[in-house]
C-alpha cells in the first residue's frame, strides 16, 4: 500500500513566506502572495503490510508535532486537490530525512519499505502559464534535482532500480582516426584531448586488445584536469612583455617551478625552524602544532555543481573537504571550517539574466544554506570566510570550502601494504555524481543546467558524521594502515591513488548499493558522497567491522591491495579491467601550452580625485557588497561548536564588528592555538596578476598577524580559479600569478603547504556571449599562536589611547574600492615591498605578544579610512585622526589618496599612551607614525592637510551604512 | 570532593559531546561517552552513573523535527531505565538538542490525553542563529542553577522557540517553578524581544526543569562558556577566572557531595 502523510503548520506558514518572497525577488513584482495560498510538507510511505492504523501511529508518534502542526493521512492520490503543486526529489537523489524515517519506523515496528519526502504548495485556480513556469522552474523547485507534480500524486511504487544483467563492454578504438577518437571522448563525457586519446590508443594497440569501458573511464578520471592538474603541472612556454621588452621562459612543470619551489626554498631557509610536516603529498598539507599534535589544512573549490544546484553543490563541497582532512595521514579530526564565496551582485537585474543561469541571490542563499546545514550538522565551527561580489561571477560562482584538522604526532603518514583489505566505509553507492571529475574540467554552457544533473548531488551530513566518529576511534585503535576519501572519480580515484605504488584487485559486486541496476563501471566511477576507502590488515577486519556496526555504519571489503603493479577489476568473478598502474598514473602525454602576458598597467599617478568627497566615498565603500557586514551569513553558521573559539568572526562591544581572522584553541584548556584567514584581490589582478597575487598573500598573512598569529610560523595555501586557459593571455595571467606566489612566499618565509585549481570557469550563452571570471587567486593562511591569551581584536577599546599606522602608504588606487564606487579605472595596483613587509609583520607580532597593542586592524579594501571607521564603530569609541601629514611614505599624496589608497602591509594600531616609547623601539627603522587619538564621543573625524575636517561622521551612521546592504 | 559518574549519551549527529565532557571533567566528574546503540543493548548500565547528559548536536540529522527520533528511541527502548534513574534522585541535563530530545520524550512535561503540552518549534526569525544571550535564573528549583542569578552564554540553534499548547500550561509551568531560565536584555530586563530572545520563545523561556527539579533542559550552551577565552569580548573586558557556565557543572558535581 502507498500512503501519504501531509503536515500543515497551524500558525505561521514560514515556507509560504519564503517562496512568495523569492518569487517577488526574481520577478521584481509583489504578486508572490497571490500565487501561493499555503504550504505543507509530508511523507510518502510504501509497504506491502502497511495499514492505515500503522501510518496514523507513525504520524502521531514520530512525524507530526501536534503542538504546531495538523496532520492528514490518506491513500496516495486519494485526496483530490487540483490546486496542489507537490515538489519531490527526483528518484535517486539523496533524501536523508527519508532514510532516517525508514529506520525510525522500523524501531516502532511500522512495516514501511520505502519513504520519500515532499513539499507542497497550494495556489488559486488558473495561474497563467508564465507565472507557473517561473514558480516551478525558478522558485518552488530546482529541476536539477527536483520535480513538480501538479494535482494529485499517482505512483505504483516508490522503489527505484531494476535488476542488472552483466555484460562486458569494450570500446573499439584501435582502428579509429582522430575524429573517431574525439567522438568517443565527447560521447562518454570523458574530457580527454586528442593527444590523450592517441596515447590510450597506442597503449592498447601494444596490448593487442581494445579497452573496456571501465578501463577507459579509469584513465579519464585519473587524467582529468580535476584529478591530475595537467595544466598547472604541465609544460608552458611563457612570453612576457613589460614596457616594450619581451622575454620568453619555458616551464617544464609550472607548479613545481613556482609554488612548490617556493616551499622547498622556504623550508631550506628555515632549517631547524622548519615547521612543515607533509606538503603537497597528501589530501591536505600538514604542519607542526605542539608536542602531541600536528595541524592539517585543505581548501577546495566546488564551483560547477554550485552553479547548477547551489545548496547541494556547497553542501557536498564542504563534505568533500572535510573528508580530505579525515583522509590525511591516518586521519585528521576537523576543528574548523573556512568558506569563501564569489558571486555576482545580489540585486542583479533579473531580466538581464542569461538563460540557464540562476539568479545570484538565489545562488547565494543556496550556497550559504548548504554550508550552514553541512557544517553545523558535522559539528565543525565555520570560523572564517569572506564573500566577494563581482558581476563576472554571474554564471560561474566560486565556492571555496576549507577545513583545518588535528592529527596526533606519529599519525601523519600512511601506506597500504600488500595483503591489506580494501574496505569501503560509509554511504552506499548510487548513480549520483557520475562524471563529476570530468564535468568539472569543462566549461559551462546554457544547457549545463539540463545535461549535468547527474553530476549534482545533495550531501548527508549525518552519514559523514557517523563515518567520522568511527574513523577516529579506529585510528586510535590502529585498525587500519591507510585511508583516503572518495572524492571526484569515486572508488576509481581512491583505490587508484592508494594502490598506485602497489596494485589492487577489486570485486565491484561487493560494493553496497543504494538500489539495483548499476553497471560495474557506474559502481567504479560513482561519486556518491560520504564514503571513505581504508587499507585494513586482515587480522584487524573483525574488530573494525564490529566497531562500525556498533555505530550503525556500513563497511564492506571490496578487494585486496597486492604487489602486482596492476589495477584489476572484477564483477562476479569476471575480469572487467586490467590496467598497468604505471600507465594509469604516468602515461598521460605532456602537452606544451602557450602563455602570454602584456603589461597594461598605465603606472600613472591617480587623477580625478579632486571632486571626491571623502565622507561620501567612505559611506559608499562601507556599503559596497564586498566590504559590508556579512553578519546575516556568519550567524547562520555555528562558529563556536567544539568550544575552541578564541577570536570570533564577529567582535567588538556588540559582537558585530569584522574580525581580521579567527583564532581557535583546538585542544581545550591548552594555551596554544592557531589563526586562520584568507586574502583575494581579483580587482588588482585585472590590472596586474602579479600585484593581485602578491596582495592576496599579503592580505592573508597580515590578517593572521593582526590577531596575534606568528608570521614565522605561518603556512599558506593557494586556490587558482581561472577562465579558459587554452587562451594564451588567460594562461599568461596564471603564470604571472604563479611567479608572484613563488617570490612572495620566499620573501615572507611562508611555505605553501597545499593547493588546488579550478580552470575553465567560463560561460557561453545562447547568443555566443562569453563571460569569464576574473583571475581569482584565493590565499588562505594558517598561523601558529603560542598563547591565545595574548591575542587582540580590531575594535577600539578605550578613549584616550593613541592611534598609529604601521606600513607605507603609496599612490596605489588601481583596482581600489574608491575607484569602484567612483566609477574609475586604471591606476597603479598595490605592490608588496618584499624586503620590508616581513620586517613589518615581525614587528607587529612582537608588539602584540609584548602586550603593547589594544586593538589592531589591517588596511584592505577602502584603505585607512575604512579601517579606522570599522575599528571605531565596532568598539563604539570615537577617533580623531589629525596626523595624515605624518602618514609614512605618503609625502606628496592628496588627502583622498592617503585615506583610500590600498597599499599593502599596513596596520592601524591602538595603544595606551604610556607605551609610546616601547612602540617606537619596536618599530624603529620601519614606517610608523601616530595619526590620531581615541575619544569618548561617538564620532569619527579626519583632518586634511590644511586642517579642515574631511570626515566628520557619527559612528551609528557609519555602522548603518556598513550593516544595511546584507541585513536580510 | 565528590566525583560522580557522568554518562554523556551519543547518537548519530551528536556533536557537542566533547565540550560537555570537558566541562564536567573540569568540574571534577568522571565522564564516559556512551552510544545510544550500546545503551539500548544494556539499559542497566545507566545504574553505574549519577548524571545523564544529552549534549547538543543534530541527533539523526534533526530529520522529521529536532531531537524527535532520539526522543522516540528513549521512549521506546529506555523509558524504564531513565525513569528509574530519575527516581533515584539522580540528575539529567539536556542542552540544546538534548533539551529538544527531553521535551519531545515527555521527560520534562509529561503529555496529557490530548498529546504533548509543549514543543520547541522553528525560530520565529526563520533561521539557525549563533549569538550570545543573557539569561536570568528565574526559579530555585533546579540544583544545576543553585546560587546563580544569571549567566552569559551562546545559543546556536534553528528550533528553540518554546511553545505551549495552551496558555494555562505556560502559566502553570511558571507557577510550579519549572521555568528556570529566561532570556533578558544585557541589563537584565525581561521581555526584551529579538534578538535578546533569539528564537521567539513564549515568555522568553530558555530552559525548564521537570516537576522534581532533577531534569533540566535548556537551549543555550553553558558548556561553551567555561573557559575565559570563550567570552566574545575578553579582549576588551579582560580575562575572568572562568566562564559563566562553569558554575552549573560544579553545582551538578557538588549535588552528590
Amino acid at each position: 500500500m502507498l500512503w501519504e502523510v501531509e503536515l500543515r503548520p497551524n500558525g505561521r506558514d514560514a515556507d509560504r513566506e519564503r517562496v512568495c518572497d523569492e518569487f517577488d525577488l526574481i520577478t521584481g513584482s509583489v504578486r508572490g502572495g497571490d500565487l501561493v495560498a499555503w504550504s505543507s510538507r509530508g511523507f510518502l510511505l510504501e509497504g506491502e503490510q502497511l495499514t492505515r492504523p500503522d501510518v496514523e501511529r507513525l504520524a502521531g508518534e514520530l512525524l507530526a508535532d501536534p503542538v504546531v502542526e495538523s496532520v492528514a493521512v490518506s491513500e496516495l492520490g486519494g485526496r483530490q486537490d487540483g490546486r496542489a503543486y507537490t515538489v519531490l526529489l527526483k528518484p535517486g537523489v539523496m533524501d536523508p530525512t527519508a532514510e532516517s524515517v525508514l529506520k525510525a519506523a522500523a524501531d516502532l515496528n511500522v512495516p514501511a519499505a520505502e519513504v520519500r519526502t515532499f513539499r507542497r504548495y497550494y495556489g488559486p485556480d488558473g495561474i497563467n502559464s508564465l507565472d507557473r513556469d517561473t514558480l516551478f522552474r525558478k522558485v518552488l523547485a530546482n529541476d536539477a534535482i527536483e520535480q513538480v507534480v501538479f494535482g494529485p500524486l499517482r505512483a505504483d511504487h516508490l522503489a527505484i532500480g531494476r535488476p542488472y544483467s552483466f555484460q562486458l563492454v569494450t570500446v573499439p578504438l584501435r582502428e579509429l582516426d582522430d575524429a573517431g577518437l574525439m567522438k568517443v571522448s565527447k560521447d562518454g563525457t570523458l574530457a580527454l584531448t586528442v593527444e590523450e586519446m592517441r596515447q590510450i590508443q597506442a597503449h592498447f594497440r601494444e596490448q593487442g586488445r581494445d579497452p573496456t569501458d571501465a578501463e577507459l573511464e579509469s584513465i579519464a578520471q585519473t587524467w582529468s584536469e580535476h584529478c591530475s592538474h595537467k595544466t598547472l603541472k604541465g609544460e608552458v612556454e611563457y612570453t612576457e612583455t613589460i614596457g616594450g621588452k619581451t622575454t620568453v621562459k619555458r616551464f617544464k612543470n609550472l607548479l613545481k617551478e613556482t609554488v612548490f619551489a617556493a616551499t622547498v626554498q622556504v623550508r631550506k631557509n628555515l632549517a631547524a625552524a622548519d615547521f612543515c610536516v607533509s606538503v603537497f603529498a597528501d589530501n591536505a598539507g600538514v604542519v607542526k602544532f605542539d608536542d602531541r599534535h600536528h595541524l592539517c589544512i585543505k581548501v577546495e573549490t566546488h564551483n560547477r555543481p554550485s552553479a547548477i544546484e547551489p545548496y547541494g553543490g556547497a553542501n557536498t563541497g564542504l563534505g568533500g573537504v572535510i573528508r580530505d582532512v579525515l583522509g590525511t595521514g591516518l586521519g585528521g579530526k576537523p576543528v574548523c571550517n573556512t568558506d569563501v564565496f564569489c558571486f555576482a551582485r545580489p540585486d542583479y537585474p533579473p531580466d538581464q539574466l542569461p538563460a540557464g543561469v540562476l539568479h545570484p541571490r538565489r545562488v547565494m542563499n543556496g550556497v550559504v544554506a548548504g554550508v550552514r546545514d553541512y557544517g553545523n550538522r558535522m559539528g565543525i565551527p565555520t570560523v572564517n570566510g569572506s564573500i566577494l561580489f563581482d558581476d563576472r561571477y554571474l554564471a560561474n560562482p566560486l565556492v571555496f570550502c576549507g577545513t583545518v584538522g588535528l592529527i596526533p604526532v606519529g599519525m601523519e603518514f600512511k601506506a597500504a601494504a600488500a595483503g591489506d583489505l580494501i574496505v569501503a566505509v560509509g554511504g552506499r553507492t548510487g548513480r549520483d555524481g557520475i562524471h563529476g571529475a570530468t564535468f568539472s574540467s569543462e566549461g559551462l554552457h546554457d544547457e549545463s543546467e539540463k545535461v549535468s544533473g547527474g553530476a549534482v548531488q545533495i550531501g548527508n551530513a549525518i552519514a559523514e558524521k557517523k563515518v567520522l566518529d568511527v574513523i577516529l576511534q579506529a585510528r586510535d585503535r590502529g585498525l587500519y594502515r591507510a585511508i583516503t576519501d572518495c572524492g571526484a572519480g569515486g572508488f576509481s580515484s581512491a583505490v587508484g591513488e592508494m594502490g598506485a605504488e602497489l596494485g589492487a584487485v577489486v570485486d565491484l559486486d561487493k560494493a553496497p548499493l543504494k538500489y539495483d541496476g548499476l553497471s560495474y563501471t557506474e559502481i567504479w566511477i560513482s561519486e556518491s558522497q560520504e564514503r571513505m576507502v581504508l587499507a585494513v590488515p586482515p587480522d584487524q577486519w573483525a574488530a573494525f567491522e564490529k566497531l562500525a556496526a556498533g555505530e550503525g555504519v556500513e563497511a564492506a571489503v571490496l578487494g585486496t591491495f597486492e604487489a602486482t603493479g596492476r589495477l584489476k577489476l572484477r564483477y562476479k568473478g569476471e575480469t572487467v579491467a586490467d590496467l598497468s598502474m604505471h600507465f594509469l598514473h604516468d602515461g598521460r602525454p605532456e602537452i606544451v601550452r602557450n602563455a602570454e602576458w602584456k603589461s597594461n598597467a598605465d603606472g600613472q599617478p591617480s587623477v580625478g580625485l579632486d571632486g571626491v568627497n571623502a565622507q561620501d566615498a567612505l559611506l559608499k565603500i562601507l556599503g559596497a557588497y564586498s566590504v559590508c557586514s556579512k553578519e546575516w551569513v556568519i550567524r547562520q553558521y555555528d562558529h563556536e561548536v567544539q568550544g575552541g573559539s578564541v577570536v570570533k568572526p564577529l567582535v567588538g562591544v556588540r559582537n558585530d564588528g569584522p574580525s581580521d581572522a579567527a583564532v581557535v584553541m583546538p585542544v581545550l584548556g591548552s594555551p596554544a592555538g592557531f589563526a586562520v584567514s584568507n586574502g583575494l584581490n581579483p580587482r588588482y589582478a585585472d590590472l596586474d596578476p602579479y600585484s593581485g597575487a602578491a596582495a592576496a598573500i599579503d592580505e592573508a598573512v597580515r590578517n593572521v598577524v593582526a590577531v596575534g598569529g606568528d608570521p614565522a610560523r605561518t603556512a599558506i595555501l593557494d586556490n587558482f580559479c581561472w577562465g579558459n586557459v587554452t587562451d594564451p593571455a588567460m594562461l599568461g595571467a596564471l603564470v604571472r600569478t604563479a611567479e608572484a606566489c613563488r617570490d612572495v612566499a620566499i620573501a615572507f618565509g611562508t611555505p605553501f603547504v597545499s593547493g588546488k585549481d579550478s580552470l575553465n570557469n567560463s560561460f557561453v550563452a545562447k547568443d555566443g556571449t562569453k563571460i569569464s571570471i576574473p583571475h581569482t587567486l584565493l590565499v588562505s593562511a594558517l598561523a601558529h599562536v603560542h598563547d591565545v591569551s595574548r591575542c587582540v581584536t580590531m575594535d577600539l577599546k578605550e578613549p584616550g589611547n593613541d592611534l598609529y599606522v604601521v606600513g607605507a602608504t603609496n599612490d596605489e588606487l588601481g583596482g581600489s574600492h574608491l575607484h569602484l564606487v567612483t566609477g574609475q579605472g586604471g591606476g597603479t595596483p598595490p605592490a608588496v615591498d618584499l624586503a620590508q613587509a616581513p620586517k613589518v609583520f615581525a614587528a607587529v607580532h612582537r608588539a602584540i605578544t609584548g602586550g603593547l597593542v589594544r586593538a589592531c586592524h589591517d588596511c584592505s579594501e577602502g584603505g585607512l579610512a575604512v579601517a579606522v571607521a570599522e575599528m571605531a564603530f565596532a568598539g563604539e569609541i570615537g577617533a580623531d585622526v589629525t596626523g595624515l601629514n605624518d602618514l609614512p611614505g605618503a609625502a606628496g599624496l592628496s588627502d583622498v589618496a592617503k585615506l583610500f589608497s590600498e597599499s599593502t602591509t599596513r596596520f592601524v594600531i591602538e595603544a595606551k599612551p604610556e607605551h609610546v616609547e616601547q612602540l617606537k623601539q619596536a618599530f624603529a627603522g620601519l614606517p610608523f607614525a601616530k595619526i590620531g587619538t581615541t575619544v569618548p564621543d561617538q564620532r569619527l573625524r579626519v583632518a586634511g592637510a590644511n586642517g579642515e575636517w574631511l570626515i566628520w561622521a557619527k559612528l551609528p551612521e557609519l555602522k548603518e551604512a556598513w550593516q544595511k546592504p546584507l541585513r536580510w | 570532593m565528590p566525583t560522580p559518574n557522568v554518562l554523556v549519551l551519543r547518537a548519530p549527529g551528536t556533536n557537542c559531546d566533547g565540550e560537555a565532557v570537558f566541562a564536567f571533567e573540569r568540574a571534577g566528574a568522571k565522564v564516559e561517552r556512551v552510544h545510544i546503540n550500546a545503551l539500548r543493548e544494556q539499559p542497566h548500565r545507566l545504574r553505574d552513573f549519577q548524571i545523564l547528559v544529552l549534549p547538543g548536536g543534530f541527533s539523526y540529522g534533526d530529520d522529521v523535527a529536532a531531537g524527535k527520533i532520539l526522543a522516540s528511541q528513549l521512549q521506546n527502548f529506555l523509558a524504564d531505565a531513565v525513569r528509574e534513574f530519575r527516581d533515584h534522585e539522580k540528575l539529567i541535563l539536556g542542552i540544546c538538542n538534548g533539551f529538544q530530545v527531553l521535551l519531545k520524550a515527555g521527560l520534562l512535561v509529561p503529555p496529557d490525553d490530548d498529546g504533548p503540552l509543549a514543543t520547541l518549534a522553528h525560530n520565529t526569525s526563520g533561521k539557525f542563529e549563533d549569538r550570545w544571550v543573557h539569561l536570568a535564573v528565574s526559579s530555585t528549583k533546579s540544583p544545576f542553577l543553585k546560587g546563580m542569578t544569571g549567566l552569559y552564554v551562546p545559543v546556536a540553534h534553528g528550533e528553540g522557540n518554546f511553545v505551549c499548547r495552551k496558555d494555562w500550561i505556560l502559566s502553570g509551568l511558571g507557577q510550579a517553578g519549572q521555568v528556570v531560565l529566561r532570556y533578558t536584555d544585557p541589563k537584565g530586563n525581561a521581555a526584551a524581544g529579538y534578538p535578546h530572545t533569539p528564537n521567539g520563545s513564549q515568555d522568553d523561556i530558555a530552559g525548564i526543569c521537570d516537576a522534581s527539579g532533577l531534569v533540566l533542559g535548556l537551549m543555550p550552551h553553558p558548556e561553551r562558556h567555561v573557559l575565559p577565552t570563550q567570552h566574545p569580548r575578553w579582549t576588551r573586558e579582560g580575562l575572568k577566572q572562568e566562564g559563566d557556565g562553569m558554575q552549573m557543572f560544579r553545582n551538578a558535581v557538588e549535588f552528590f557531595g
